[in-house]
């Protein structure tokens, strides 16, 4: 129930895109075309569902204090944080998993590298992907909830540039103002889909 | 004497001995991302983590100092190493050094400002996925040099921080009805009730569109779809 809570509350509660302004740029940059910006969705999903669990275990049994001593190092160790390596652990772990995940999709299966090969690189630098590592850990999560919140978040991200991109489809044929074309539009948008989401609050199991 | 040596280098960097330490040429480097080739409104880059700081002034002073410092440093040390990185792991390097910069600033702000640092919680970290640092580091710092690559740097962190500053600015006075937490409203004895879409996520995606609306009216530029 705990674990359906969780899941409920990453993807619509707290969306990554509506509540914590995550992931903005590929959000902004790639919402033009529904295909594209569900294959950007659908690997971030991927992505996020992997980082976030593999960053819970670095930063349970690498970086707080005496996990280097639990890890059998003695109890010289005992007193050792590492914290202030959690940026650069956590970073380098995205890129190496995202280079891992791309390696085994392109051996794997050809048709679905050729669709979201291009945005896995891309992925790295998504906010939302290091953003919910870091929430993770301000949230004291265990290994369990870290999953579901990784894919929960992810898939909100997911919904949220698919709704996106379906609006800006229609809206090549709406006569905006030549100044708001585009980003201007976009943000308005973004709000009253913000707005929208608001409604989600409270909702729980 | 600190003058003329930053005189030299800004010259040898340049190759010509007659260009000046502020040329109009770098002075427009400076300038331009302040207003026509400003990184968020026209450049869309660097959205992701700001604007949940902009609820009020002071964090979003402390998130924009913080990205002006990360961005020019980086900018100066990536312009510094660039012909010594094979291009195929030169994201990984950039990330690296971008990471340890952060960190620095977060670092500096746990000692000296603990509050404030957890008010911005995770957004400091969220520096290192900031568009517009990895953004200069591709389009500016891998194929300039590096007193140039510094003044990009500056120019792009303070355009970023104007246009935060600003949203920051509106959602404080009508979110909470204060600014830099001085309550004006209430100073004035006017009666005013703040109004908490301001404080939502919602306010800054609005503030921003007008922003955003008036700027481009201003500019006249005009985006293709």
């Amino acid at each position: 129930m705990d674990l359906i809570n969780i899941g409920i509350k990453s993807i619509f509660i707290e969306n990554m895109i509506f509540a914590y302004f995550l992931g903005m740029c590929s959000f902004l940059a790639v919402s033009k075309k529904v295909s594209t910006a569900i294959g950007l969705g659908s690997a971030v999903v991927f992505v996020n569902g992997i980082t976030v669990p593999v960053n819970w275990i670095i930063q349970e049994k690498l970086l707080t204090t005496g996990a280097l001593a639990k890890l059998g190092l003695g109890s010289a160790f005992e007193n050792v944080n590492l914290e202030f390596l959690q940026f650069i652990m956590f970073i380098c772990t995205i890129a190496a998993i995202v280079q891992l995940v791309e390696m085994v999709i392109e051996k794997v299966s050809p048709a679905l590298y050729s669709n979201l090969g291009i945005f896995l690189p891309l992925i790295a630098v998504n906010c939302a992907i290091l953003g919910s590592s870091l929430f993770m850990v301000q949230r004291t999560y265990n290994l369990a909830q870290a999953t579901v919140f990784g894919v929960g978040s992810g898939v909100g991200w997911l919904l949220a540039i698919t709704a996106l991109a379906a609006i800006r489809e229609k809206l090549k044929y709406s006569n905006v103002p030549a100044p708001l074309k585009g980003l201007g539009i976009t943000m308005f948008i973004t709000g009253l889909m913000a707005f929208a989401f608001k409604s989600f609050i409270g909702i729980a199991l | 004497m600190a003058e003329e040596t930053l005189e030299k280098t800004g010259s040898a960097v340049a190759k010509k001995p007659s260009e000046p330490l502020l040329s109009k040429r770098r002075r427009k480097i400076v300038a331009d991302p302040l207003n026509e080739e400003n990184p968020i409104t026209v450049q869309v880059l660097g959205i992701c983590s700001a604007l949940a700081v902009t609820v009020k002034l002071e964090p979003t002073l402390i998130m924009g100092v913080s990205v002006i410092f990360v961005v020019a440093l980086s900018n100066l040390v990536i312009s510094l190493i660039r012909n010594y990185v094979p291009n195929r792991v030169r994201i990984i390097v950039q990330l690296s050094v971008v990471a340890t910069l952060v960190t620095l600033v977060a670092e500096i702000l746990k000692a000296y400002n603990y509050p404030m640092y957890k008010v911005l919680g995770a957004f400091v970290g969220l520096i290192i996925t900031n568009c517009i640092v990895m953004g200069r580091l591709e389009a500016f710092a891998m194929g300039n040099k590096p007193y140039e690559s510094v003044l990009d740097g500056l120019g792009n962190g303070m355009g970023y921080a104007w246009i935060l500053l600003t949203v920051a600015l509106f959602r404080e006075l009508l979110g909470s009805g204060s600014v830099f937490n001085y309550p004006v409203f209430a100073n004035l004895g006017i009666a005013y009730t703040n109004n908490s879409v301001m404080v939502d996520s919602i306010g800054a995606f609005m503030v921003l569109g007008i922003i955003i609306w008036v700027q481009r009216t201003r500019t006249g530029y005009v985006e293709t779809h």
